[in-house]
């Protein structure tokens, strides 16, 4: 088959691939300023405490200390949604929480600062459980909020001007709907182990007070502007924030924003007036940062026979731990993604979002969405086995189809515009060999000894890829070069060279004549941040519109030279010819001049209405005698529309093992003891993690039905990758063994209780 | 008067004299002095408790964590670190840099540079290589985005490519 594209849909290498091999990426913890100190944290031991005294003298006087800074000492900037968690607050939270911050000449000099920090505290009773938390007379994390529940639907920044957001799914009538059904099941279900996404590099950041109203950060993460806006509100909107990022090292959501570390830097640097870098060490990382939110689904559904879902209801409690900073959007984005692949019409979900005192739940891959699926999907599983329903053949009638409505995240009514999506689970099945491997509902593949294999599957939906607005500048230099200026980093998923290809494509020049503006916030426009799968679909499109809008621009000055209509004119390799008579042509440099640059503009207005999709099917392997799970096969099948890089795009898919994916069914865990209150996987190895002696066979089937909405018939798919992994696992150990197992992470303690052979030590 | 102790290191082929209490103190781990003293900051460090790998640097041609080794403990030795590969002053790439970027072997790149540094390792020290000993040799390194597939391709087509 021809090349559809020159660059679209071929492998080409990463922009930035010498760099990274070579060692100069340069990382946050990699930038050094003139004059920079080293900030360090004190942290609570308490999971709840009022401090009564705290006494920073000797710590200040130790020399070397520039700033020691606590509650008394910092402006009454908030974080949250709504604001509610003081920068530096009299009260803390979890273990772990800040408590005062220094700022010193070197690391040794701050760690021994902390150490001189006397702080008395009142010790408070904490609460740690959801269900616990929002009785009457349980312990209280804030005044403002009773039993201990927010308020939801809290617009983003908390800006007056943003939508409400998504509140809760009353759809229908759900009495009607459960009468109307052939099995009605009910439980309770629980995806808590609060998995850490946890990247390679530990978050960070650096502040610099270029003058009073002007702060430089610099840092590691996801988006410019989600830093910068963020920032500008918590601090009052009294200062510009300009945000330089660094290469990215992993962040599968969790560095979204860097908050609150990049508010301690900027507290710092200005109580110093020098440069303040403050990165975490991995031990905080995993105690003090992001981890996945807790969710448990107390509820029913009803099923028919051929597959129709009549009704869902239940309380969705949602686990924020000691403040929440997007959860109320991750929750009303789970409710919109739910709609995607189970179609009901009948609906009356209602989430609560619960603070509890442990490490904060925030910014993840699969926001929302994952953690409700994972707890609903498993009641849909046992409904599923009471009819005897095929659940490929349920989620081929059960996923969204064009022009079928659904409740978005900003609370408005969507009718879908998406290819067939029941061609994507069939390529999947085939490939997988679901039918030669399904023998029924707890019943496994394969036999051998005290091994049996079990299959099963999982689906996820967005209707993110077309989210929030995008912005992009292009410039054409008069020596064949252009540059794109996009607030994008790069995070790991390619997405600033598959962003080049697209411009490269429309203004046929070499890629290697494309660069890239730095990824800072006051060089380029505005964008909304390289979130959920919005890169391709979103970004994308300004940047198409922008090196369209450039490319008719050059156009048009080439034809005064040529003395022929713009409409006449074709461009390739940096020379402006004329379709009908090739040979008479012009290059850019003549066509410009030497000292003119060409600039186009491109503007991506949000549309929910495209949804991506993806499939997973899973063998597992369990061992009866031990409990141990072996993952076996993974099968993950989507439509991308048009593949961009097919090396990226492999890669982003593999992803679904780690950053709290499939793995969160195995044996990924963040460990809380609920006695103490602490986290008690702070290192790399308590914290489980797959290594490359236990990787499965991963087959990605990658189909590309071209999405007509995009000038190249693309849609993102990256960011749901890890999400129908989790209950499909629980799904294949169930099958495996006969018994159901609906507890993540199904540890071998788990699956021997199940069979009865558990014995305590 | 007290003499002063010199570490001596030899880095990517060039010697460096660190006076023991100005350039180096004896809890600087090797790591430190490579990203601090030395600005050889291509050797990232991921956890700083030797159970990442990220910052696998070799010492006289094997791999070691430089996050649980003392400088004062490498007096006298050879240390290899990512920008000592290939030849940095022509712009030339070792084979496993140039396959990696081939195969897009790394997405965030954060823990490339140590693997590319196991791999070396045992790329040099062994004629013949399984998947089974590049499995092994990068057990201990802690890759969160899965690129684990691609370094796999990438490191067998250097091999490949060395055999024929």
């Amino acid at each position: 088959m021809a090349q559809k594209y020159r660059f679209i849909g071929q492998p080409t290498p990463r922009k930035d691939a010498s760099s990274i091999v070579t060692g100069k990426a340069i990382y946050i913890n990699d930038v050094k300023l003139p004059n920079m100190l080293v900030g360090k944290v004190l942290r609570s031991p308490y999971p709840h405490a009022i401090i009564k005294e705290i006494n920073v003298e000797k710590a200040k006087s130790l020399p070397g200390v520039k700033a020691v800074l606590t509650y008394k000492d910092v402006p009454d900037w908030k974080l949250g949604l709504p604001s509610h968690l003081r920068v530096l607050d009299r009260k803390v939270r979890f273990v772990g929480d800040a408590v005062s911050l220094v700022a010193a000449e070197t690391e040794e000099i701050a760690q021994e600062a902390l150490d001189l920090i006397e702080v008395e505290y009142e010790v408070l009773p904490a609460v740690f459980d959801v269900e616990e938390a929002i009785k009457e007379g349980a312990p209280q994390l804030y005044d403002e909020f009773p039993n201990n529940i927010l308020p939801l639907g809290n617009p983003w920044f908390g800006s007056p001007e943003a939508p409400e957001g998504l509140k809760e799914l009353q759809l229908g009538d759900v009495e009607k709907g459960f009468s109307e059904a052939d099995v009605v099941v009910e439980g309770t279900f629980y995806y808590e182990n609060i998995a850490n996404p946890l990247p390679p590099e530990p978050p960070g950041a650096i502040a610099y007070w270029e003058d009073p109203k002007t702060v430089h950060v610099w840092l590691s993460s996801q988006g410019l502007y989600m830093d910068k806006i963020s920032l500008y509100y918590i601090m009052g909107r009294k200062y510009n924030v300009r945000v330089h990022a660094c290469q990215c090292g992993g962040s599968y959501g969790s560095k979204g924003t860097i908050l609150p570390i990049a508010l301690y830097a900027i507290l710092l640097a200005k109580a110093t007036g020098r440069p303040v870098k403050l990165c975490y060490t991995k031990e905080e990382h995993l105690t003090s940062f992001t981890i996945r939110l807790g969710s448990r689904f107390k509820g029913k559904v009803g099923l028919k026979k051929d597959g129709t879902v009549t009704a869902i209801s239940g309380d969705w409690l949602v686990n924020t731990g000691y403040y929440s900073a997007v959860t109320q959007g991750q929750v009303a984005v789970g409710l919109g993604e739910v709609q995607l692949v189970i179609r009901c019409e009948n609906w009356d979900l209602r989430p609560k979002v619960i603070c509890t005192n442990r490490d904060n739940s925030s910014w993840i891959r699969g926001f929302g969405g994952q953690e409700l699926k994972s707890v609903l999907l498993p009641l849909l599983y046992m409904a599923m086995a009471k009819l005897n329903i095929d659940p490929v053949e349920f989620f081929k009638k059960n996923v969204i189809k064009n022009g079928q409505g659904y409740y978005w995240r900003d609370g408005r009514w969507w009718i879908s515009r998406v290819v067939d999506f029941t061609k994507t689970i069939d390529k999947g099945a085939e490939v997988f060999g679901w039918k030669e491997k399904w023998k029924g509902w707890l019943k496994p593949t394969l036999v051998k000894g005290s091994k049996r294999r079990g299959v099963g599957v999982g689906v996820h939906s967005n209707a993110d890829v077309g989210e929030d607005d995008a912005e992009a500048f292009i410039r054409i230099d008069p020596n064949h070069t252009v540059t794109l200026f996009v607030a994008v980093p790069e995070q790991g998923g390619g997405q600033r060279s598959n962003l080049c290809k697209l411009v490269a494509e429309v203004l046929q020049i070499p890629l290697e004549n494309v660069f890239l503006s730095p990824p800072d916030s006051d060089v380029n426009p505005y964008d909304f941040g390289l979130v959920g799968s919005r890169g391709t679909y979103a970004i994308g499109s300004a940047v198409i519109e922008a090196a369209e809008d450039a490319k008719r621009k050059l156009l048009e000055r080439a034809s005064r030279k040529l003395g022929v209509p713009p409409e006449k004119l074709e461009t390739s390799d940096g020379i402006i010819y004329v379709k009908d008579d090739p040979k008479r042509q012009i290059t850019w440099r003549r066509a410009m001049g030497p000292t003119y640059t060409i600039w186009g503009y491109g503007h991506y207005e949000p549309d929910y209405s495209l949804c991506n999709f993806m499939i997973s099917f899973v063998e597992v392997e369990v061992d009866t005698e031990t409990g141990k799970v072996d993952l076996i096969r993974v099968v993950n099948a989507t439509d991308a529309g048009q593949i961009i890089d097919p090396l990226c795009l492999e890669n982003q898919l593999n992803g679904c093992l780690g950053s709290a994916g499939i793995d969160t069914a195995i044996f990924e865990e963040t460990v809380l003891d609920s006695k103490i209150g602490r986290i008690l996987t702070t290192n790399l190895i308590d914290y489980k993690w797959r290594t490359f002696l236990d990787l499965p066979e991963i087959k990605n089937v990658i189909l590309e039905t071209p999405f007509p909405s995009h000038r190249f018939g693309a849609v993102g798919v990256g960011e749901i990758a890890t999400s129908p992994g989790p209950p499909a696992v629980l799904m294949a150990i169930s099958n495996a063994i006969g018994k159901w197992i609906n507890t993540y992470p199904a540890s071998p303690w788990v699956i021997l209780e199940a069979l009865g052979k558990r014995k305590e030590a | 008067m007290k003499e002063r102790t010199v570490i001596h290191l030899e880095v990517n082929g060039k010697a460096y004299d660190l006076i023991l209490y100005k350039d180096v103190f004896p809890h600087h781990t090797l790591a430190y002095t490579l990203r601090e003293t030395l600005n050889l900051t291509g050797t990232k460090i991921g956890c700083d408790h030797g159970a990442c790998g990220a910052c696998t640097v070799l010492i006289n041609g094997k791999p070691i964590l430089s996050c649980l080794t003392l400088t004062i403990e490498c007096d006298g030795k050879t240390i290899t670190t990512i920008e000592g590969l290939g030849n940095p002053e022509k712009g030339e790439l070792h084979p496993l840099q140039e396959s990696f970027i081939k195969h897009t072997a790394f997405q965030c790149g954060f823990c490339t540079p140590g693997i590319i540094m196991s791999l070396k390792a045992l790329i040099d020290e062994r004629e013949s290589v399984s998947e089974e000993d590049i499995k092994e040799a990068l057990s201990g390194h802690f890759c969160r985005c899965i690129s684990h597939y691609h370094v796999l391709e990438a490191v067998k087509d250097v091999i490949k490519r060395r055999v024929s």
